[in-house]
This record gives structure tokens, C-alpha cells and sequence, in this order.
């Protein structure tokens, strides 16, 4: 890595020379010239990092697609001033690990010179392009991660409290949070019939550690509503046995399960579950069932299993950009690339509206001062919902950088063919999101 | 007591299941000296061939499985002869960094051509099933089909080592390589042959892997740990070795488990050092090398 950087950083003497002699000739000629077309033709640049490979993939599925549509809307460029500017999108792939996602938002920042970030899918890709877009001084929007995680794991001191977290100048999120999760899973649990006894699955990883934590985690809002949480302790990701864990919500009788779990961890779980006897009445499990294809996966066992939800093609909203709404947008993605919507697929595209608005409203292009101030400024309704960073229902440190969008809460219903749909079964959250059932016990 | 006795039935039979991720590790390490970093991707790969035989042609995972083990035997063939027995030489490295890299191509092809969906091989109400065992004890069919799957496995390949000649060119290719190709043994085809071998008890452990956890791309390098440990706990060269490092790992996992969820990893690893402390050479080191 080392040598690589410094060979390609690393110029010697004569070609410095020869550089410097040619630039300045074509700056020379080229000032002569014709100064105006240079200046008009210069395009917007938009830098955008994504995992597109690596084990956070699925989250990027939508970026082609994505990418597409918003070149198709800002086809004839972006009229600034008494020039009209071409928009261009540089796309950059972080392979799932945030050391990547650093060295490849500095890239963009440094040598692509971009004017706009944008940034999503986990904590993993948007904390490092947000911190290197903080340090460089470079407006980012950054979604798909709760904000806890974000706000607080981007903190020089992230165990200090409020007084020592500061706000920042240059990057702003928007997604929902820890609160929004537990008040969505309660509240569906309340809908059930049950000894309010929860078995609790949580790894020893950035989310897990968040929803166990003994302050700002399920715990203590469980203990308030007079649920018994089982917490066996964190595990590691990627084990092969969860003897232990079903051995411990057995004896307690749990009747509802809830954690934040990775997919094949989650399959091997619910399996081994299965054939210890062991059948409670809800799973409500973050991450594990979020994309149809890992609960397609678990066969016919995935039936009415629970999760958060975000977004889905009947949330009441269309875009700013094509006028779709968010049925469409998902009718039109399953067409172009022959897979299932899911819940990225709509903050993907409302993520390039954020920009768009964004660029549209920034009184100097480049000036990262003015377009933090038109992101601050943002007030637009977009796939998701409403975007403006106005501090609701946030809590004070963290309300100048982050705005939360609506959550509910769905139940995953085995259809014809081994399909699964999304059905919304609690909206207390978020009246405006239609209900599409009620709550349904597990077997 | 019920608690700790389910633990241990737990422990042995996860035991099983980190014995066949790790007999083609041991198989390979065991003839020509190769650490093949990308056996985890292998069983990745194995995993989603299985899954395209049984989609594309409807059939029963097992049935695939059949089918499917004489392709990836080419597939381990052609890997050895194309491509691993020209780094094969004195020093060790170069197969190890091949293999490194061929971790990093199998993994990025897989999700060129599959998409990072988590899959799982279907294997319908096998998969839930269990026997009970009385006292609130019950058993899986699936896990018990990986231990006993795994036995089979290597009484199988024992009876090839020690009873037919391929096995007597295996173990001569093994311990004196310049003496067996003077004894007119073709040490590369030998070489080709073990590697397609290995890949057949590959596609073996993919089945129950892909039945037991969905898989991705991925998820290889995970998997990978665990198999070391396995055939170093048990002693290089020997596959009951392997098995008994396999259920030694399964063991301290569940133990750890049992008492607190957070050992379970760290139990594993503690008793594969404690071992490596006692008997450096493992268990049951088959030759001195």
C-alpha cells in the first residue's frame, strides 16, 4: 500500500519540469483562447462512495440504477449564474471496509476536486467519507445509518456525553434511530398476546453494542414497559452454534425474540431453534431480514418474522427529481435490474434528490461554506419523506447535523412461489404510512 | 445437568461440522505441503454450484450434490495442474500468496455472477427436523448428518490412504517427494489428482454449511480459522486427527457458550493454544517432518 501511494504521489525532477512547462504553455494559449467556453463547460462534480462489493454489496445493488436515473434528469446540465454546467457523478467503491471508504473519499476530495458528497449504507462506509469530508472541509449528505452510530461514533470522544460532543460544520445525515427501532418493536409486540419475556440477540459489533447498552439501548426502555429482557451476553458475528443463546431463552420461556443480527448468523439461529423445539411467538431482528432475498432464504421459516421498516413502495411519497412515486420508483428498478425492491433502493435515490436540491440552491458551486449552508437550508419532500434539518425530535447536541425520517414496522408474509412481501402491521410511529395488516403470531 | 449434557451433544456435533471444512484443508497440507488460503471461498463456491445444479435442473440438494462433486473434482484438478503446481518448489511462499490472491478472485467472481444475496441450499423439512432425545433433549437430523457425514468421510479417504495404491503414491508423494518420482510416481498428477479429491470433500462440507447458514460471496474467509485450527490441534497429516480437533474446537465453543455467550469464540481459540503449549506437533502427528 505504501510503496503504491508513493509511486503514484512520487514525481522526479524532469518530469516535474516537463509538466509545469507544458501547463503553463496551455494556460497560456489557453487564456487567450477562449476563457468563456473553459469556464461554462467545467462540470458539477458529485462524489459518491458505496460498497459495492465486499459483504456489504446488497446495500449497493441499487447504483447502477440509481446513477442512471439521476444522469437521465441532469441531462441538460445545471444552470448556474449565466452559464449552464453539465452535473457529473464519480462513483467510488469502498469493498466494505472502512479504511477504503477514507482512502477513496480522499481521492474524490483531493485529486477528482468534487463540490458535493454523497454517502450511504452503514456506519462502516459514511463514518470514514463523513470524517475525511469534515477534516477537508468538503459539504457531504450522508443517510442509511442510524444517527446514533454516526453522530456519536464520529465524537473525538465518543464516551464523553453531550457536553463534549460537538456539532459539524460540513456534513449532515438523515435516517431514523435507536429510539425510532425500539418504539417501532414494542409497539408491535403490543399488538400480540404475550408474557412479555424477550430473548435478546446481540453480537459484540458496532450495532450490537449500541442496542445492548445498559443506558441508551433496549434495556433500559424494555425495563419501562414492563418487558423482561434475556440478554445471554454479545457473541461473535459468523458463529456456527447458538446452543447457548436457545438453552437460556428456553428456561426463561421468552416468547419474543429481537437483536440486531447478520443474515447467516440469523438462519443459523432461527434453524437450530427449530429443532431444539424452540418457537417463540415474535422475531423482531434488525439487519438479518432486511433484504427479501435472506428471508427467501430461510424457505418457508421466514413466515411473519418482523423487522423495521423504512421504506416501501406504499409510503405515500413521490420523488422531487422524477415525479415518481415511490411505487413507481420500485416497479421501475424491478424492471431495469430483474430483482426485488428493498428498503435502500428508495434512500438511494432520495440521496441524489438531497444533492440535486442541494446543488440547485448553493449560491457558489465550490464554495463548501455555501453549499453546507444550502444543505442546512434543505426543505424538500422526497421518495422518503421530508428532508430539513430542523432539529425535530432530536436531541440538542445532535439536532444542527442530523434530521430523522419515519419508521414503522412490518412483518415479512410468505407468498405464491416462495416470495416474500413486506406488509406494514404498526404504524404509531408514523400515521401517515398505511397499515397493511395486523400483527400475526409466529407458527 | 440436562444444560451441560445438551451443551456437550451440541459441542460434538458442531464438532462435526468443523472437521469437514477442515479434512480438505488437511488432505491438501497433508500431501503436497500446500496452505491453501482460499479453501473458504472454495466452499463458497462449492455452495453455489450445488445451489445452480439443484435450481437449474429442480433437483433434491443431495442429488446435486452428486452431480456436482465431479465438477468441482475437474474444477480442483484443473486449479492444481493450470495453475498451483507451477508455484510448487522449496519455498513455501508463492503457493501461499496464489492462494491468497485466488481467495480474492474467487470471492469478487462469485459476486460478479451472483449478486451479494445471502442463498441457502433448500433443504425443506430436513432442516427443522430433530430426533428427542427425552428430558427436553433433542438432537437435529442436519447437524447429526454433518458428524456422521464427517466420519464417513474420513473412514473413506483412510481406506484410500492405507488400502488402494493411489493412496500408497498419496502417502509416498507425501513423504519423500524426489524418492517417489524416482519410483516413476508422476508427483504433479498426483498433486492434481489430490486437489480434485479435496474439492469433492469440499462440496461435502458446502451442503451442510449451505443448509446450516445462509452464504454469500463472502463469507469464506470466516470459515477459514476454524479449519486451520482444526487440523493443527489434531496433528498435520492425520484425518481422525482432524476430526478429533474439529470436536475439540466444537467442544470448547459450546462450553464457553454455556457459561457466558461472549467465551464462545475465545473458548475456542484458549483450547487450540493450550493445545499447541502441550503438544506443539498436535495430538496425532502422522510423520516427522
Amino acid at each position: 500500500m505504501k510503496t503504491r501511494d508513493g509511486n503514484r504521489g512520487g514525481i522526479d525532477r524532469r518530469t516535474l519540469l516537463k509538466y509545469t512547462a507544458a501547463t503553463g504553455a496551455a494556460a497560456a494559449t489557453g487564456s487567450l483562447a477562449a476563457p468563456a467556453v473553459h469556464a461554462q463547460a467545467k462540470p458539477i462534480k458529485i462524489g459518491y462512495v458505496s460498497p459495492a462489493t465486499g459483504p456489504l454489496a446488497a446495500f449497493a445493488a441499487a447504483d447502477q440504477f440509481m446513477l442512471k436515473q439521476f444522469m437521465d434528469a441532469t441531462k441538460s446540465g445545471l444552470r448556474k449564474g449565466n452559464a449552464t454546467r453539465p452535473i457529473q457523478v464519480i462513483l467510488k467503491d469502498s469493498q466494505s471496509n472502512p479504511n477504503r471508504a477514507a482512502q477513496v473519499a480522499k481521492d474524490l476530495i483531493v485529486q477528482d476536486k468534487i463540490d458535493l458528497m454523497l454517502v450511504g449504507n452503514t456506519p462502516e462506509t459514511t463514518n470514514p467519507v463523513c470524517t475525511q469530508c469534515e477534516i477537508e472541509e468538503v459539504a457531504c449528505v450522508s443517510s442509511l445509518a442510524p444517527w446514533q452510530p454516526w453522530f456519536i461514533g464520529q465524537q473525538a470522544n465518543p464516551a464523553g456525553g453531550p457536553p463534549a460532543w460537538k456539532p459539524f460544520n460540513y456534513i449532515y445525515h438523515y435516517f431514523w434511530g435507536l429510539e425510532d427501532v425500539i418504539a417501532v418493536f414494542t409497539n408491535m409486540w403490543s399488538q400480540l398476546s404475550t408474557n412479555k419475556t424477550v430473548g435478546a440477540l446481540f453480537p459484540n459489533d458496532g450495532d450490537g453494542n449500541a442496542w445492548g447498552d445498559k443506558q441508551v439501548g433496549f434495556p433500559p426502555a424494555l425495563d419501562k414497559l414492563g418487558y423482561k429482557l434475556i440478554d445471554p451476553g454479545r457473541y461473535q458475528n459468523l458463529t456456527d452454534n447458538f446452543s447457548a443463546q436457545i438453552t437460556a431463552f428456553k428456561n426463561a420461556s421468552a416468547q419474543i425474540i429481537t437483536g440486531v443480527v447478520l443474515p447467516p448468523d440469523f438462519t443459523t439461529f432461527w434453524k437450530q431453534a427449530l429443532q431444539q423445539g424452540f418457537k417463540p411467538k415474535a422475531a423482531s431482528v434488525g439487519k438479518a431480514i432486511l433484504f427479501p432475498s435472506s428471508v427467501e432464504a430461510l424457505g418457508r421459516d421466514g413466515h411473519n418474522l418482523s423487522s423495521e421498516v423504512w421504506w416501501t413502495p406504499s409510503h405515500p411519497f413521490k420523488s422531487s427529481m422524477t415525479g415518481m412515486t415511490a411505487r413507481q420508483l420500485a416497479a421501475a428498478y424491478e424492471a431495469a435490474t430483474k430483482q426485488q425492491w428493498s428498503q435502500p433502493v428508495g434512500f438511494a435515490h432520495s440521496l441524489y434528490e438531497v444533492g440535486l436540491d442541494v446543488l440547485k440552491r448553493t449560491a457558489e458551486i465550490g464554495n463548501s461554506k455555501a453549499t453546507a449552508a444550502a444543505i442546512a437550508a434543505t426543505n424538500l419532500d422526497t421518495v422518503v419523506g421530508h428532508v430539513q434539518w430542523n432539529g425535530k425530535d432530536v436531541p440538542p447536541f445532535a439536532a444542527k447535523n442530523v434530521t430523522k425520517t419515519s419508521l414503522v414496522g412490518g412483518q415479512w408474509r410468505l407468498k405464491a412461489g416462495n416470495k416474500y412481501d413486506i406488509v406494514i402491521t404498526d404504524n404509531r410511529t408514523a400515521t401517515t404510512i398505511p397499515v397493511g395488516g395486523k400483527m400475526e403470531a409466529i407458527g | 445437568m440436562i444444560g451441560w449434557i445438551d451443551t456437550v451433544i451440541q459441542g460434538v456435533l458442531l464438532g462435526g461440522l468443523y472437521a469437514l471444512f477442515a479434512v480438505g484443508l488437511s488432505l491438501i497440507f497433508g500431501i503436497m505441503r500446500l496452505v491453501n488460503l482460499a479453501h473458504g471461498d472454495l466452499i463458497v463456491l462449492a455452495a453455489f454450484v450445488i445451489l445452480v445444479i439443484s435450481r437449474a435442473l429442480g433437483l433434491n440438494i443431495f442429488v446435486a450434490l452428486v452431480l456436482a462433486a465431479p465438477i468441482l473434482f475437474g474444477i480442483g484438478y484443473a486449479l492444481q495442474h493450470f495453475l498451483l503446481n507451477r508455484t510448487l518448489g522449496r519455498d513455501i511462499l508463492p503457493p501461499l500468496l496464489v492462494t491468497f490472491g485466488l481467495s480474492i478472485i474467487v470471492q469478487n467472481g462469485l459476486l460478479e455472477a451472483f449478486s451479494a444475496d445471502s442463498r441457502r441450499l433448500d433443504a425443506d423439512a430436513l432442516e427443522t427436523a430433530s430426533i428427542a432425545l427425552g428430558g427436553g433433549l433433542a438432537v437435529g437430523v442436519m447437524p447429526l448428518m454433518t458428524l456422521v457425514s464427517a466420519v464417513a468421510v474420513i473412514f473413506a479417504l483412510n481406506y484410500l490412504f492405507y488400502r488402494l495404491p493411489l493412496g500408497r503414491a498419496f502417502r509416498a508423494t507425501s513423504d519423500d517427494p524426489e524418492i517417489a518420482q524416482l519410483m516413476g510416481v508422476d508427483n504433479r498428477r498426483i498433486f492434481a489428482l489430490a486437489m480434485g479429491l479435496a474439492m469433492v470433500v469440499t462440496a461435502i462440507a458446502a451442503l451442510y454449511l449451505g443448509t446450516r447458514a445462509t452464504f454469500d460471496p463472502s463469507i469464506g474467509p470466516a470459515r477459514l480459522l476454524y479449519a486451520f485450527e482444526a487440523v493443527i490441534i489434531g496433528g498435520l497429516g492425520s484425518l481422525w486427527g482432524t476430526l478429533a480437533g474439529g470436536v475439540i474446537i466444537g467442544l470448547a465453543q459450546t462450553i464457553g457458550a454455556h457459561i457466558n455467550p461472549e467465551w464462545q469464540i475465545l473458548a475456542g481459540h484458549v483450547a487450540f493454544l493450550v493445545v499447541l503449549v502441550l503438544r506443539p506437533r498436535g495430538l496425532f502427528p502422522r510423520a516427522v517432518d
